[in-house]
């Protein structure tokens, strides 16, 4: 079977079973609006202060979201054996790993974006600023799921598993908040934020050239 | 065709076994005993390529399992302890992906039949989750029918499987050996009518 | 694993990788790293507390930076290193050098602490707060976490085998991420806080000042090597405590008493 045809196979299983568990997916999405309505509540409804701190509150609620969406990756299909099945396919194990980055993207970091003008909207941010957010949070979030997939699968029936995959991760995603968030409030402030966008750019391609491998190495490790 | 040439694992600092040797031709069916721990699921992982011996090497058809890397895995069928069946998904279902994953996909006629082998065709649109348990292992074992691949490797296949199943799996495997296939497998029964098994018992070492 | 008892040893570079080797090495080396440390310490410590002027701008308050600046670099080094031997172990599937890696965490961690530490004691008088976000103490205090993140997955892993390679994936994953992590603070805060006092300013250093603090850096290398190798110990002989040898060794002071 060639790697690529592999590759499209994981993602296609994986989306159908995320199909099959579509509530675990609105969980996410919930959270996520949950906790960008909660800032309002403590900071108070002045419009200035708003719009000055949407695209950070924006960024941190999608990727504690991602973060809470992060165990799913693996962790269903180590408990039921299906991981082992995985990696006996006559393919590598990063094409698999690919896939499932990929499947796990569509099904958190896509709705994310989709839903943040929404919520970007009740913290008054401006259409050019919630563009360059859709932006930033489509080519931030392939980040987050790539760069989690290793503390994913190092963290695999580790005690405590999914508090250290938090302590694991968390400082990793400081470089995508920064330039994601950097890039919309570099447009509030009038300048067009295609600096931090690129930036943002060549992360993504680093970590999802380099994260599959790496995860792929961890997994084994815990099938082992 | 399958040749292990002095292998040896520990797990930590515990030695499992070591300079562990044994070559097996098509027809070979090997029933590894063993007491608890002693690393027969380790073995088997490493048969499977899921993990490297410490030391030693396993050849297959006279090239080493390293070199081999993952076309190799089109060679063999693993069964885990665990099912590796999804609960949600029907045993249909389960058998479909499984034959994706596995890079053989199978026609919707070719599904069906496996599961009237492994006689869950009455069960083949409910969720595994409702299935018994031994019902259950019979959706795992219709990975096996469903594509041919020579080396079989089943970690306690006949756990959970009542008298009549045992002994159709005994015939599966008997089948597959008179077909040039190879099957290893551990058990801690008494294993129902398979002819020309042999047993090896792992010991510690000293 | 057994002693290689084949050709001189110093034509054999994987001689000291085995732990039976190195633990007496490791017990050799100590006293000698250990008396170094204390050494360069006191004449760092004499030089930079006693002998360097007081600072033009900062008066005496400035003198914190010989502590400050070794142990961040320190704290840099030490992970450097860890991911050198995290390298050296998924490549060579040395044990020792994974444990090299555990030995050297805590270490490192200390070293960002006390760098976050003395940092905050300094932005006090410099700034007029214990905590600014500068580039430096946010990327400093993303590396405390690094280590931490590193401790705790080693620690929670109880098979040390797959400890020690998830340790190794992570650390190679950390030092790919600490240069970006920096780059990313540094480029944050300029955006933020240009108006923010530099570290560098006014750094025109005295000769005792820089031969105080290269004293005091040099220090920190000594302690640093001096725990990692008695960590380094127990680590092995907590690993190897089933083996002929560590039992022997234990033996011995048994019977004497």
């Amino acid at each position: 079977m060639s790697s690529w045809a592999f590759f499209c196979t994981v993602i296609r299983r994986d989306l159908f079973l995320a199909w099959q568990q579509r509530g675990d997916l609105l969980v996410g999405l919930v959270f996520f609006v949950l906790v960008a309505c909660l800032f309002p509540l403590a900071i108070g409804p002045e419009a200035k202060l708003l719009s000055r701190i949407g695209p950070g509150v924006l960024w941190v609620a999608a990727i504690l979201a991602n973060l809470l969406a992060l165990p799913r990756l693996f962790q269903a299909d180590w408990q039921d054996g299906t991981l082992e099945q995985l990696l006996l396919a006559p393919a590598p194990a990063g094409m698999m790993v690919a896939g499932k980055i990929v499947a796990h993207w569509l099904t958190t970091g896509v709705p994310l974006t989709l839903i943040a003008p929404l919520l970007g909207v009740q913290y008054g941010l401006s259409s050019d600023l919630l563009l360059m957010l859709m932006a930033t949070l489509f080519i931030g979030t392939p980040v987050l799921s790539a760069l989690g997939s290793i503390g994913a699968a190092l963290t695999l029936g580790v005690r405590q598993g999914d508090m250290l995959l938090a302590l694991l991760v968390l400082p990793l995603y400081a470089p995508v908040l920064i330039f994601g968030s950097g890039a919309v409030a570099a447009v509030a402030g009038g300048l067009n934020g295609y600096a931090e966008l690129s930036l943002l750019a060549a992360i993504a391609c680093g970590s999802l050239f380099l994260a599959p491998w790496l995860a792929a190495m961890a997994i084994k490790l815990a099938v082992e | 065709m399958i040749l292990i040439d002095q292998i040896a694992a520990q797990r930590g600092d515990r030695p499992l076994f070591s300079n562990l040797s044994f070559a097996l031709q098509a027809g070979d069916c090997i029933h590894l005993r063993g007491e608890n721990g002693i690393g027969k699921t380790s073995l088997l992982k490493m048969l499977a390529g899921l993990s490297q011996p410490d030391q030693g090497q396993i050849l297959w058809q006279g090239q080493a399992l390293t070199e081999l890397g993952d076309d190799y895995h089109g060679q063999l069928h693993y069964l885990g302890h665990k099912d590796a069946l999804k609960d949600l998904l029907s045993p249909y279902q389960n058998l479909h992906w499984a034959t994706q994953i596995a890079g053989n996909p199978l026609s919707e006629a070719a599904i069906l039949h496996t599961l009237a082998k492994v006689g869950l065709l009455q069960q083949c649109d409910l969720p595994v989750r409702s299935l018994s348990q031994g019902q259950k292992k019979r959706a795992a074992l219709a990975r096996l029918l469903a594509t041919p691949r020579p080396l079989w490797l089943l970690d306690e296949p006949f756990v959970a499987l009542d008298t009549t199943a045992q002994s159709e799996l005994g015939e599966w495997i008997n089948n597959h050996c008179q077909q040039g296939g190879i099957v290893i497998l551990t058990s801690h029964q008494q294993l129902p009518s398979i002819q020309h098994v042999t047993e090896l018992t792992l010991t510690r070492p000293l | 694993m057994k002693p290689h008892a084949d050709g001189p040893r110093w034509l054999n570079i994987f001689h000291f990788a085995s732990p039976y080797q190195f633990y007496p090495l490791a017990g050799r080396l100590i006293p000698l790293f250990a008396t170094l440390a204390v050494l360069l310490a006191m004449a760092g410590l004499w030089l930079g507390f006693a002998i360097a002027p007081a600072d033009a701008q900062q008066g005496e308050g400035y003198r914190i930076i010989f502590l400050h600046v070794p142990t961040s670099w320190m704290a840099m080094l030490i992970y450097v290193a860890m991911a050198f031997w995290s390298v050296m172990h998924l490549i060579l599937r040395t044990r020792l050098s994974a444990m090299m890696a555990q030995a050297l965490a805590p270490t490192g961690a200390l070293m960002a602490f006390l760098s976050l530490f003395t940092g905050a004691l300094w932005g006090k008088p410099m700034w007029g707060t214990w905590w600014v976000w500068d580039a430096r103490l946010t990327s400093m205090l993303l590396l405390f976490f690094l280590y931490l993140g590193f401790i705790a997955l080693t620690r929670s892993i109880d098979e040390p085998d797959r400890a020690d390679k998830a340790g190794s994936v992570l650390a190679i994953v950390g030092v790919f991420n600490v240069p970006v992590i920096y780059f990313s603070v540094k480029w944050w805060n300029t955006l933020h806080q240009g108006a923010s006092i530099s570290m560098e300013k006014g750094s025109t250093m005295a000769s005792t000042m820089l031969i105080a603090m290269l004293l005091m850096s040099l220090a920190a290398w000594m302690y640093a090597i001096t725990t990692t190798l008695s960590r380094v110990r127990n680590l092995i002989l907590q690993r190897e405590a089933r083996t002929r040898w560590v039992q022997e060794l234990l033996a011995i002071p048994a019977n004497k008493a």
